[in-house]
Protein backbone atom coordinates (compact mmCIF):
# COMPACT_ATOMS: atom_id res chain seq x y z
CA UNK A 1 0.00 0.00 0.00
CA UNK A 2 1.18 3.50 -0.90
CA UNK A 3 -0.51 7.04 -0.11
CA UNK A 4 0.15 9.20 -3.43
CA UNK A 5 -1.11 12.85 -2.43
CA UNK A 6 -1.91 15.47 -5.40
CA UNK A 7 -2.55 19.01 -4.83
CA UNK A 8 -5.11 21.57 -6.09
CA UNK A 9 -5.72 25.37 -5.99
CA UNK A 10 -8.84 27.46 -6.12
CA UNK A 11 -9.30 30.69 -5.02
CA UNK A 12 -12.94 31.68 -3.75
CA UNK A 13 -14.79 33.66 -1.46
CA UNK A 14 -17.57 32.73 1.66
CA UNK A 15 -18.70 34.38 4.48
CA UNK A 16 -20.06 32.53 8.02
CA UNK A 17 -23.58 33.05 9.00
CA UNK A 18 -26.22 30.67 10.85
CA UNK A 19 -29.71 32.33 9.19
CA UNK A 20 -31.06 31.03 12.17
CA UNK A 21 -29.30 33.40 14.38
CA UNK A 22 -30.28 37.22 14.72
CA UNK A 23 -27.28 39.75 12.83
CA UNK A 24 -25.74 40.08 16.03
CA UNK A 25 -25.25 36.89 17.38
CA UNK A 26 -23.78 35.86 13.65
CA UNK A 27 -21.53 38.80 14.25
CA UNK A 28 -20.89 37.80 17.91
CA UNK A 29 -20.21 34.60 16.86
CA UNK A 30 -18.57 34.45 13.38
CA UNK A 31 -16.34 37.95 13.59
CA UNK A 32 -15.15 39.20 10.59
CA UNK A 33 -16.36 35.74 8.65
CA UNK A 34 -19.54 37.35 9.15
CA UNK A 35 -19.30 40.68 6.40
CA UNK A 36 -22.12 39.30 4.42
CA UNK A 37 -20.06 40.76 1.19
CA UNK A 38 -17.77 37.94 1.75
CA UNK A 39 -14.09 37.68 1.69
CA UNK A 40 -11.32 35.42 -0.06
CA UNK A 41 -9.11 32.98 0.09
CA UNK A 42 -6.54 31.21 -1.96
CA UNK A 43 -7.42 27.22 -0.93
CA UNK A 44 -4.96 24.53 -1.63
CA UNK A 45 -6.81 21.02 -1.69
CA UNK A 46 -4.23 18.08 -0.84
CA UNK A 47 -6.25 15.04 -2.05
CA UNK A 48 -4.08 11.65 -0.87
CA UNK A 49 -5.44 8.14 -2.09
CA UNK A 50 -4.14 5.28 -1.16
CA UNK A 51 -3.71 1.22 -3.04
CA UNK A 52 -1.13 -0.34 -4.75
CA UNK A 53 1.72 0.06 -7.57
CA UNK A 54 0.41 -1.32 -10.86
CA UNK A 55 3.37 -3.62 -11.86
CA UNK A 56 3.21 -3.08 -15.67
CA UNK A 57 2.64 1.20 -15.40
CA UNK A 58 4.42 1.79 -12.19
CA UNK A 59 1.44 3.90 -10.97
CA UNK A 60 -1.33 3.60 -8.14
CA UNK A 61 -3.39 6.08 -10.21
CA UNK A 62 -2.44 8.24 -13.34
CA UNK A 63 -1.86 11.79 -11.84
CA UNK A 64 -3.03 13.66 -15.38
CA UNK A 65 -6.26 11.42 -14.15
CA UNK A 66 -6.46 12.30 -10.92
CA UNK A 67 -5.29 15.66 -11.91
CA UNK A 68 -8.43 16.00 -14.69
CA UNK A 69 -11.10 14.58 -11.53
CA UNK A 70 -9.97 17.11 -9.39
CA UNK A 71 -10.58 19.79 -11.82
CA UNK A 72 -14.07 18.59 -13.11
CA UNK A 73 -15.35 18.08 -9.62
CA UNK A 74 -13.56 20.59 -7.29
CA UNK A 75 -11.67 23.35 -9.16
CA UNK A 76 -14.56 24.00 -11.98
CA UNK A 77 -16.79 23.91 -9.28
CA UNK A 78 -14.97 26.55 -6.81
CA UNK A 79 -12.90 28.32 -8.18
CA UNK A 80 -13.45 32.35 -8.66
CA UNK A 81 -17.03 31.61 -7.04
CA UNK A 82 -18.63 33.07 -4.08
CA UNK A 83 -19.24 29.62 -1.75
CA UNK A 84 -22.61 30.59 -0.44
CA UNK A 85 -24.43 31.55 -3.57
CA UNK A 86 -23.13 29.48 -6.13
CA UNK A 87 -21.53 26.06 -4.56
CA UNK A 88 -25.06 24.04 -4.21
CA UNK A 89 -23.93 22.36 -1.21
CA UNK A 90 -23.25 25.32 0.77
CA UNK A 91 -26.88 26.70 0.32
CA UNK A 92 -27.02 25.37 3.38
CA UNK A 93 -24.14 24.47 5.20
CA UNK A 94 -21.76 27.39 6.57
CA UNK A 95 -18.41 26.87 4.22
CA UNK A 96 -16.17 26.83 6.95
CA UNK A 97 -13.20 25.23 5.79
CA UNK A 98 -13.73 21.57 8.35
CA UNK A 99 -17.22 21.84 5.72
CA UNK A 100 -15.28 22.30 2.47
CA UNK A 101 -12.88 19.24 3.06
CA UNK A 102 -15.93 17.34 4.23
CA UNK A 103 -17.94 18.16 0.68
CA UNK A 104 -14.83 18.09 -1.11
CA UNK A 105 -14.75 14.45 0.21
CA UNK A 106 -18.10 13.81 -0.93
CA UNK A 107 -17.50 14.96 -4.87
CA UNK A 108 -14.26 12.57 -4.91
CA UNK A 109 -15.56 9.41 -3.07
CA UNK A 110 -15.83 6.60 -5.80
CA UNK A 111 -14.47 8.66 -8.76
CA UNK A 112 -10.53 7.85 -8.28
CA UNK A 113 -10.00 4.44 -10.01
CA UNK A 114 -8.22 1.56 -8.74
CA UNK A 115 -7.53 3.44 -5.06
CA UNK A 116 -9.16 4.20 -1.90
CA UNK A 117 -10.05 8.13 -0.86
CA UNK A 118 -7.23 8.25 2.69
CA UNK A 119 -7.34 12.19 3.37
CA UNK A 120 -9.17 15.50 1.79
CA UNK A 121 -6.93 18.43 3.50
CA UNK A 122 -8.17 21.51 3.04
CA UNK A 123 -5.66 25.04 3.46
CA UNK A 124 -7.70 28.06 3.77
CA UNK A 125 -4.15 29.93 4.73
CA UNK A 126 -0.91 28.16 5.06
CA UNK A 127 -1.84 28.11 8.96
CA UNK A 128 -5.56 27.06 8.92
CA UNK A 129 -6.33 23.66 7.67
CA UNK A 130 -8.63 21.05 8.06
CA UNK A 131 -8.70 17.15 7.91
CA UNK A 132 -11.16 15.05 6.70
CA UNK A 133 -10.34 11.22 6.56
CA UNK A 134 -14.59 10.51 5.88
CA UNK A 135 -15.07 9.43 9.86
CA UNK A 136 -18.00 9.93 11.40
CA UNK A 137 -19.74 10.06 14.54
CA UNK B 1 -24.17 10.72 11.33
CA UNK B 2 -21.89 13.52 11.90
CA UNK B 3 -18.54 13.91 10.24
CA UNK B 4 -15.37 14.14 12.44
CA UNK B 5 -13.21 16.41 10.98
CA UNK B 6 -9.40 16.99 12.48
CA UNK B 7 -8.18 20.93 12.54
CA UNK B 8 -5.18 22.39 12.17
CA UNK B 9 -3.70 25.27 13.01
CA UNK B 10 0.14 26.31 13.26
CA UNK B 11 1.87 28.89 15.68
CA UNK B 12 5.38 30.65 15.52
CA UNK B 13 8.08 31.59 18.42
CA UNK B 14 11.41 31.53 18.69
CA UNK B 15 13.99 30.51 21.62
CA UNK B 16 17.28 29.21 22.26
CA UNK B 17 18.33 25.68 23.63
CA UNK B 18 21.57 24.20 24.86
CA UNK B 19 21.81 20.60 24.30
CA UNK B 20 23.81 19.33 27.47
CA UNK B 21 23.75 16.65 29.89
CA UNK B 22 25.04 17.20 33.19
CA UNK B 23 26.23 13.92 34.21
CA UNK B 24 28.26 13.65 30.87
CA UNK B 25 32.09 15.47 30.88
CA UNK B 26 32.33 18.25 27.96
CA UNK B 27 34.25 16.05 25.65
CA UNK B 28 31.42 13.88 26.05
CA UNK B 29 28.31 16.61 25.60
CA UNK B 30 30.33 17.60 22.62
CA UNK B 31 31.05 14.28 21.40
CA UNK B 32 26.84 13.68 21.78
CA UNK B 33 25.86 16.74 20.74
CA UNK B 34 28.07 18.66 18.98
CA UNK B 35 27.31 22.16 18.21
CA UNK B 36 24.25 21.92 19.60
CA UNK B 37 26.53 21.59 22.91
CA UNK B 38 27.86 25.50 22.52
CA UNK B 39 27.83 26.70 25.71
CA UNK B 40 25.99 29.91 25.22
CA UNK B 41 23.23 28.44 23.64
CA UNK B 42 21.48 29.11 20.04
CA UNK B 43 18.05 29.62 18.78
CA UNK B 44 15.35 28.46 16.05
CA UNK B 45 12.05 29.63 14.75
CA UNK B 46 9.97 27.05 16.29
CA UNK B 47 6.74 26.33 14.51
CA UNK B 48 3.91 24.24 16.22
CA UNK B 49 1.25 22.64 14.52
CA UNK B 50 -1.70 21.42 16.50
CA UNK B 51 -4.78 19.51 15.42
CA UNK B 52 -7.30 18.41 17.23
CA UNK B 53 -10.36 16.22 16.14
CA UNK B 54 -14.59 16.43 16.65
CA UNK B 55 -17.65 16.19 14.97
CA UNK B 56 -18.53 19.32 12.76
CA UNK B 57 -20.82 21.08 15.38
CA UNK B 58 -23.71 21.39 12.84
CA UNK B 59 -24.57 25.25 14.14
CA UNK B 60 -21.21 26.39 13.54
CA UNK B 61 -19.70 24.12 10.57
CA UNK B 62 -16.36 24.06 13.24
CA UNK B 63 -15.10 21.45 15.43
CA UNK B 64 -13.64 23.84 17.72
CA UNK B 65 -13.76 27.59 18.69
CA UNK B 66 -10.83 28.58 16.90
CA UNK B 67 -10.14 32.00 18.74
CA UNK B 68 -10.68 30.01 21.91
CA UNK B 69 -7.82 27.38 20.79
CA UNK B 70 -5.69 30.16 19.68
CA UNK B 71 -5.62 31.64 23.02
CA UNK B 72 -5.17 28.81 24.41
CA UNK B 73 -2.13 27.50 22.68
CA UNK B 74 -0.88 31.63 23.07
CA UNK B 75 -1.33 31.54 26.73
CA UNK B 76 -0.09 28.31 27.08
CA UNK B 77 3.08 27.90 25.12
CA UNK B 78 3.37 30.93 22.71
CA UNK B 79 3.65 33.09 25.44
CA UNK B 80 5.58 30.98 27.71
CA UNK B 81 8.50 30.31 24.98
CA UNK B 82 8.55 33.17 22.87
CA UNK B 83 12.06 34.98 22.89
CA UNK B 84 13.27 33.19 26.19
CA UNK B 85 16.17 30.55 26.51
CA UNK B 86 14.63 27.22 27.11
CA UNK B 87 17.23 25.54 29.64
CA UNK B 88 16.15 28.24 31.99
CA UNK B 89 12.65 27.03 31.69
CA UNK B 90 11.40 25.18 34.82
CA UNK B 91 10.11 22.49 32.03
CA UNK B 92 14.44 21.90 31.62
CA UNK B 93 15.96 23.11 34.84
CA UNK B 94 15.87 19.51 35.73
CA UNK B 95 17.84 16.45 33.88
CA UNK B 96 15.50 17.08 30.54
CA UNK B 97 17.46 18.18 27.31
CA UNK B 98 15.46 20.77 25.85
CA UNK B 99 16.12 18.37 22.27
CA UNK B 100 12.99 18.97 20.12
CA UNK B 101 11.74 15.76 20.38
CA UNK B 102 11.38 16.30 24.69
CA UNK B 103 9.94 19.66 23.74
CA UNK B 104 7.29 18.50 21.56
CA UNK B 105 6.49 15.67 24.07
CA UNK B 106 6.19 18.11 27.29
CA UNK B 107 4.07 20.69 24.88
CA UNK B 108 2.05 17.67 23.82
CA UNK B 109 1.39 16.65 27.68
CA UNK B 110 0.52 20.53 28.51
CA UNK B 111 -1.56 20.71 25.44
CA UNK B 112 -4.31 17.61 26.53
CA UNK B 113 -5.90 18.72 28.82
CA UNK B 114 -6.53 21.83 27.29
CA UNK B 115 -8.00 20.62 24.16
CA UNK B 116 -10.22 18.30 26.63
CA UNK B 117 -11.84 21.77 27.80
CA UNK B 118 -12.98 22.88 24.29
CA UNK B 119 -14.89 19.26 23.70
CA UNK B 120 -11.99 18.34 20.94
CA UNK B 121 -8.81 15.44 21.11
CA UNK B 122 -5.62 16.46 20.57
CA UNK B 123 -4.40 14.10 17.57
CA UNK B 124 -1.16 15.54 16.15
CA UNK B 125 1.45 17.50 17.76
CA UNK B 126 3.94 18.74 15.23
CA UNK B 127 6.79 21.10 16.35
CA UNK B 128 8.98 22.26 13.60
CA UNK B 129 12.84 23.09 14.83
CA UNK B 130 13.71 24.37 11.85
CA UNK B 131 12.13 23.94 8.09
CA UNK B 132 14.06 20.99 7.17
CA UNK B 133 13.57 19.08 10.41
CA UNK B 134 10.15 17.94 12.25
CA UNK B 135 8.99 16.03 14.72
CA UNK B 136 5.39 14.65 14.84
CA UNK B 137 3.38 12.97 18.06
CA UNK B 138 0.26 11.29 16.45
CA UNK B 139 -2.64 9.92 19.17
CA UNK B 140 -3.94 7.16 17.72
CA UNK B 141 -7.10 5.05 18.67
CA UNK B 142 -8.38 2.33 17.81
CA UNK B 143 -10.62 2.34 14.78
CA UNK B 144 -8.70 5.46 13.47
CA UNK B 145 -8.03 6.07 9.66
CA UNK B 146 -4.63 6.93 8.77
CA UNK B 147 -3.41 9.93 10.66
CA UNK B 148 -0.57 11.80 9.43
Amino acid sequence: MIFLTRKAEFSSSHFYRNPEWSEEENVRRFGKCANPHGHGHNYTLEVTVGGEVDPVTGFVVDLKLLKEILEREVVSVYDHRHLNFEVPEFAHAIPTTENIAVAIWRRLEGKIPNSRLERVRVYEMPDLFADFYGESA
Amino acid sequence: MTPVVHFSRRYRFSASHRLHVGAMSEAENYATFGKCNNPFGHGHNYVLEVAVAGPVDAATGMVVDMVALDSLVNAQIVERFDQTHLNVDPLFAGDLVPSTENFAIEVEKMLQESAATLGVRLVRVRMEETSNNSFDLLAREPGDRVVF
